[in-house]
């Protein structure tokens, strides 16, 4: 029976958190930092039951009808397949293993509690957006997820750059759930259900291949996806989300949910077929995003920050393969992702912790005796980040995708993949002969404190190295059959030139960021330092400008009209009634003066008057 | 004779609260809260042996019906009804009366007796507005909240800064909603009248003046005349100027009340008499009640992102929420109409909740000004967490009532009217900038003044517990309400349709 | 009752009614007032008179006695106000007294 695990695998960190929210601080430290792993330990045991249990196809459960007004009948309710199984096992594992580094790396803090009860939450929001089986329900774990977010981001509350991460976080994404939203009506109109496999049944039979309904509703779809999944437009959060502890970014900004939108995709994939334009479109924006992110990642300094972009630049692989019709390719990459990034970023937060908050390259280096595990983890992470052939788990993901665009012969993306992959090369190799060599820049550099516990610290990242190398691309389970037929599923040539081409491009990246960062140091820093170079380097720095682009458009405008409209000018016309009743009263006041004389004279003409209009009135007077 | 109980338990509770405060100050809290929880247990009750299905035909759509003659003359009766809808924001009254009671327990020191009598006056009148068939009692009913909620601003309102004192907020509030009470009294006379010159029966009745047939531009006017009544309690964007000032200087116990059950009560009116006396002219009506609804939206977000002053900035938002129900009970779709009845409880618990926290915050720094907060997740215990929840519900996160409301509104407006609901959704987004501004500029950031405060006492925690719990609750199964209102909701809807048919069959005929 | 027309008698009343309204609005004295308020009423009072003697009617004399007796008491009235308004102002100006602020 497959309810049961599955039904524990959310409830075990719903109650973490009710426990957490609840104990009102009367937990210490230890005992949250226990309650908090403990029931994302046991969720994967959950899950990993699950999976054990699990007998193939669709197997679905409805706990409870939601709402049921007409034909809106939304239902809490769970559909357990392949994709939700694999990405439940990524949520636990990966999050189970992050939860445990983050007892290391959170040690002291202040607000541990509240720390877990946040991250319980989140798995719990997240298995339900993997679990939901409509999309109102999928809907409130995307929600969820931003909630949780939004409160991780700005866990050093006192900081007001963190609350200003952690808002902008929220409202971004929030543009983009308002267009999924939009989706989901005009999904409910003219299909009359929400339940995913009914959509995905009445799609094709009531829309026509690239009708401007379907068109609309991929369209819609997507922009939720792009603002959730740190796309182009909508990804200027994802790096200021750094502010928040960096096992929040390995979980959150890194791992899962900003995935969530290629899950998202990928589950409607049936929708997106019938938009073949919205396809194109998700493709090139993937291209278009994992080019800016990696140019971008080339001119940062703070270690987060190259990772925030490399995620970006990753996910726009996973949009790219999406774009393509490679829905499998896209998850695999998601999954393999999932394990490399979360290492890279928790050898990062080693890093970090040892060396007293301390994250700027320019302040690092010479690391790599001293902080072995990290530079190993480092190392294994970002040889699956560039995919280094054979031996890392990023080769076989990546080049599943660069082949399947290559068999949808869409050249443009092939080549800006391939570039991707070059660049992927230089800022990777960048940021660990930044981190782990040369000369310390700073004193925390040179006397770190490496983290000791075995249990917390290295087993994690050991776990996740090992996940990373091939061995986590094998055991990747493939979700052929669940998806429609990808275009490399039927072409068998040219696989091996393209393999040779995307070796060819890792190494290329590789052998180009080590000349030039070991041979050539000094005449790259002349480059960037002045002229086109150093234009260029503040434009990278900014990521394109896309921010300022924002601020300019759309903060600053908002921010006057709340000025302008701040006194409620509505309201004031609604006071005329009042004023005009107030001229009138100033008015009659002043002939209330008390002074005798001028009552009499004001009495004799009005007496005056009267006698006039009756001595003239016609019929009147005499 | 269990709904004249109901409507005059309040009204006795108030009394005797009035003279008990010659037994001590707390005797008259507890007889309050006693009177409320009575209230909400008998409204309980009857929802618990209620049966709210579709009637048949020829049974009565009322669950309870109470009906003696008043004013024979003039056709006046005293005419009680209760349906699924009266129920359910009687039951609200009871709930929010108790928790008003209960979040003044120590902010109202002076003149405890005097205050409970206004208090459970105003839930009285309310009560009686949700239970009136007949117009003139109605009417009655509608004007008896105001005095003492005047009252209540007046004389234990917190004055502000200079120039926005309680009495002139309590003054302005008298104001609007006793001249939009004048256009509704003209209204129903007008009504009454048109309908003694077709048939020569004098009589206040719903049932009977609801079958009246008014000449056409007469009808139109009528039909103004009964929505600006109630767009001014709404309130509707170019009639708020009460709300904000009336929120920011009433005591707790009345922003509450205000914004909880008040508010609903002009909702209540548009369900029970605008649409239903007037379907066709609200027919015509809806596209300018909808682009009402929508300035509504928009103009109490930006508004509210602009405020200093927490309860002022919340006051917006309630403008901002209503214009979601007003958009869904001009759409004419019963998922919207559920939608709406489910966000009017929402919001009431929502809003009571943040009010109620800036009332607990007030008690601790004594200011409302959001400048002088900053940083008092690290001052006070538990509260911010709570105030997350309930921002978090403002701004429509699912699994709060707030948001099946509002979802239902949008998903069931889209078909009509999918370009108001596209301008709608941007004000979700809005609502997020608003409710987090309010979290960003309270709790966030460095700490203001050091020192740390008090955490809430078992009263506070077990109010804030509840609201919570509540609005949980509704968010993942408002099944057993949306069964309890299906009986309204339906044939409100229904109007619209049956309106459209005949202006259609009208325009053939021509 | 010849000799002297009608006429002579009302144009004669209404030039010192105009003069007691004149005296009225002009002055600024209490004391002036209340005698252009005494001229006013016995200027009415002789206009009843003339008119009783023109058509040979008793209640123009009657009317006299009343607007005499009125007379007296608004004189008496007038001048305790007056005496007030001195010992409270040391003034007999109207206009000092005056606390409305319009």
């Amino acid at each position: 029976m497959m309810v049961t695990p599955v039904v524990l695998s959310f409830l075990f960190p719903l109650m973490g958190t009710l426990i957490l929210a609840f104990s009102a601080g009367r937990l210490g430290p230890r005992a949250s930092s226990v309650i908090g792993v403990g029931s994302v330990g046991l969720a994967a045991l959950a899950t990993l039951w699950a999976v054990m249990g699990h007998g193939g196809g669709t197997e679905g459960v409805t706990l409870w009808t939601w709402i049921a007004v007409g034909d809106f009948q939304p239902t809490i309710g769970l559909a357990v397949d392949g994709l939700a199984l694999v990405m439940m096992s990524v949520i636990t594992g990966v999050g189970f293993l992050i939860h445990l580094f983050a007892a290391w790396y959170m040690t002291g803090e202040a607000g541990i509690t509240r720390f877990y009860a946040w991250m319980n939450l989140f798995v719990f929001s997240m298995m339900l957006l993997v679990l939901g089986d409509n999309l109102l329900l999928l809907f409130l774990g995307w929600e969820g997820v931003g909630l949780c977010s939004y409160g991780l981001i700005g866990y050093y509350y006192q900081g007001l750059d963190n609350a200003r991460a952690a808002f902008k976080a929220f409202v971004v994404t929030r543009i983009g759930d308002v267009f999924l939203a939009l989706g989901l009506f005009l999904i409910f109109m003219e299909l009359g259900t929400l339940d995913i496999a009914t959509v995905l049944a009445r799609a094709p039979e009531l829309w026509a291949e690239g009708s401007a309904t379907a068109n609309l509703a991929a369209l819609l779809v997507l922009g939720g996806a792009l603002g959730k999944s740190a796309q182009v437009p909508l990804h200027t959060w994802l790096p200021d989300a750094m502010a928040g502890p960096t096992p929040v970014s390995a979980l959150i900004h890194a791992a899962t949910m900003v995935t969530a939108g290629v899950y998202l995709i990928a589950r409607l994939n049936g929708l997106f077929l019938l938009a073949p334009d919205v396809m194109l479109l998700v493709g090139v924006i993937g291209a278009v995003s994992l080019l800016l992110a990696a140019f971008a990642a080339l001119a940062q300094t703070d270690i987060k920050r190259v990772l925030a972009y490399s995620t970006m630049s990753q996910i726009g692989y996973m949009f790219f393969a999406l774009g393509v019709g490679a829905f499998d390719a896209a998850i695999f990459h998601l999954v393999t992702h999932a394990f490399f990034k979360a290492l890279l970023f928790l050898s990062a937060g080693a890093v970090i912790i040892s060396c007293h908050h301390e994250q700027d390259m320019g302040k690092l280096g010479g690391l790599w005796r001293k902080l072995p595990v990290a530079y190993g983890g480092f190392v294994v992470g970002g040889a699956a980040l560039v995919a280094l052939p054979l031996v890392s788990a990023g080769f076989f993901s990546k080049d599943e995708i660069l082949w399947q665009a290559m068999a949808a012969e869409r050249t443009g993306l092939l080549i800006a993949g391939l570039l991707g992959a070059v660049l992927t090369g230089i800022y990777t190799v960048r940021l660990i002969l930044g981190t782990f060599h040369g000369e310390p820049g700073s004193d925390h550099a040179r006397h770190p404190e490496p983290g000791t516990s075995v249990f917390t610290h290295h087993l994690p990242l050991v776990v996740l190295a090992v996940l990373s190398t091939f061995i986590g691309a094998w055991i990747y389970p493939g979700l052929g059959g669940l998806f429609p037929e990808a275009p490399g599923d039927t072409v068998e040539t040219g696989h091996t030139l393209l393999q040779v081409l995307a070796m060819g491009a890792a190494i290329a990246g590789l052998a180009l960021a080590g000349w030039l960062f070991l041979m050539r140091r000094s005449w790259l820093d002349n480059i960037t330092d002045k002229g086109a170079g150093a234009g260029l380097w503040k434009l990278w720095h900014h990521a394109w400008g896309f921010d300022a682009l924002f601020d300019r458009a759309l903060v600053r405008p908002w921010q006057w009209s709340v000025r302008m409209l701040r006194f409620d000018f509505i309201n004031l016309f609604m006071n005329l009634p009042a004023l005009i009743a107030r001229a009138f009263n100033a008015g009659l006041v002043r002939s209330q003066n008390g002074r005798t004389r001028s009552y009499a004279v004001v009495m004799v003409f009005g007496t005056t008057v009267i006698l006039l209009a009756l001595a003239l009135a016609p019929g009147g007077g005499a | 004779m269990i709904l004249v109980w109901l409507i005059l338990i309040p009204f006795l509770g108030g009394l005797l609260c009035w003279q008990a405060e010659r037994w001590g100050e707390q005797a008259p809290r507890w007889i309050a809260l006693a009177t409320m929880l009575f209230v909400l247990v008998i409204s309980v009750l009857l929802w618990l042996g209620g049966n709210f299905s579709l009637p048949g035909n020829g049974e009565s759509q009322w669950l309870l019906e109470w009906r003696v003659d008043w004013i024979p003359r003039f056709g006046i009766e005293i005419h009680l009804a209760l349906d699924g809808l009266s129920l359910i924001l009687v039951a609200l009254t009871g709930f929010l009366g108790a928790l008003a009671v209960l979040c003044s327990w120590h902010e109202i020191a002076h003149r405890v007796g005097f205050f409970h009598l206004n208090l459970l006056f105003i839930l009285g009148g309310v009560v009686g507005v949700f239970l009136a068939l007949d117009l003139f009692l109605f009417f009655l009913f509608w004007e008896m909240m105001l005095v003492p909620m005047y009252f209540l601003i007046a004389l234990w309102g917190h004055s502000g800064s200079p120039g926005q004192t309680r009495i002139r907020a309590a003054t302005r509030f008298f104001i609007y909603t006793q001249a939009s009470g004048l256009l509704m009294l003209v209204a129903i006379l007008a009504l009454v009248f048109v309908h003694y010159s077709n048939t020569g029966e004098l009589s206040f009745s719903y049932d009977v003046l609801r079958g009246t047939d008014v000449p056409e531009p007469l009808a139109f006017w009528l039909m103004l005349g009964f929505f600006i009544a109630f767009a001014v309690k709404l309130p509707v964007v170019p009639f708020h100027g009460w709300l904000p000032d009336a929120h920011a200087q009433a005591p707790t116990a009345g922003s509450v009340d205000l914004a909880g059950i008040l508010l609903k009560t002009a909702a209540y009116g548009m369900i029970r008499f605008a649409l239903p006396l007037f379907p066709e002219q609200s027919a015509a009506f809806a596209p300018v009640a909808m682009t009402l609804g929508l300035v509504g939206i928009i103009y109490g977000a930006v508004l509210a992102c602009g405020q200093q002053d927490i309860k002022r900035l919340i006051a917006y938002t309630s403008i901002s929420h209503m214009g979601f129900v007003l958009i869904a009970l001009y759409s004419g779709s019963e998922l919207a109409i559920q939608g709406a009845i489910i966000l009017m409880v929402a919001h009431a618990f929502s809003s009571a909740g943040l009010f109620i926290l800036s009332g607990q915050l007030y008690e601790r720094i004594h200011t409302r000004d959001m400048r002088t907060m900053g940083g008092l997740w690290s001052r006070i215990p538990v509260l911010p967490g709570f105030t997350l929840c309930f921002v978090a519900a403002s701004l429509g996160m699912p699994a709060t009532a707030n948001f099946v409301g509002e979802f239902m509104v949008l998903f069931g407006t889209f078909p009509s009217a999918p370009v108001v609901v596209v301008i709608a959704s941007v004000g979700l987004v809005l609502a997020a900038i608003y409710s987090l501004l309010l979290m960003q500029r309270v709790h966030y950031g460095p700490e203001y003044r050091p020192g740390p405060l008090k955490g809430p006492d078992a009263r506070e925690y077990g109010m804030m517990l509840t609201l919570l719990v509540l609005t949980i609750a509704v968010g993942l199964y408002p099944q057993p309400l949306l069964d309890t209102t299906a009986a309204v909701a339906a044939p409100v809807a229904e109007l619209f349709t049956d309106g459209a048919d005949l202006a259609a069959r009208a325009g053939e005929v021509n | 009752m010849n000799g002297i027309p009608m006429e002579h008698g009302l144009i004669l009343a209404s030039i010192l009614f105009s003069l007691g309204l004149a005296g009225l609005m002009l002055r600024r004295s209490m004391l002036f007032v209340l005698m252009s308020l005494e001229v006013m009423l016995n200027s009415a009072a002789l206009a009843f008179v003339v008119g009783a003697t023109a058509w040979n009617q008793p209640d123009g004399q009657a009317m006299f006695l009343l607007v005499i007796t009125l007379a007296a008491a608004e004189a008496s009235v007038g001048l305790a106000l007056m005496i007030q308004l001195y010992q409270r102002y040391r003034s007999l100006d109207l206009d000092a007294a005056s606390r409305m602020r319009g």
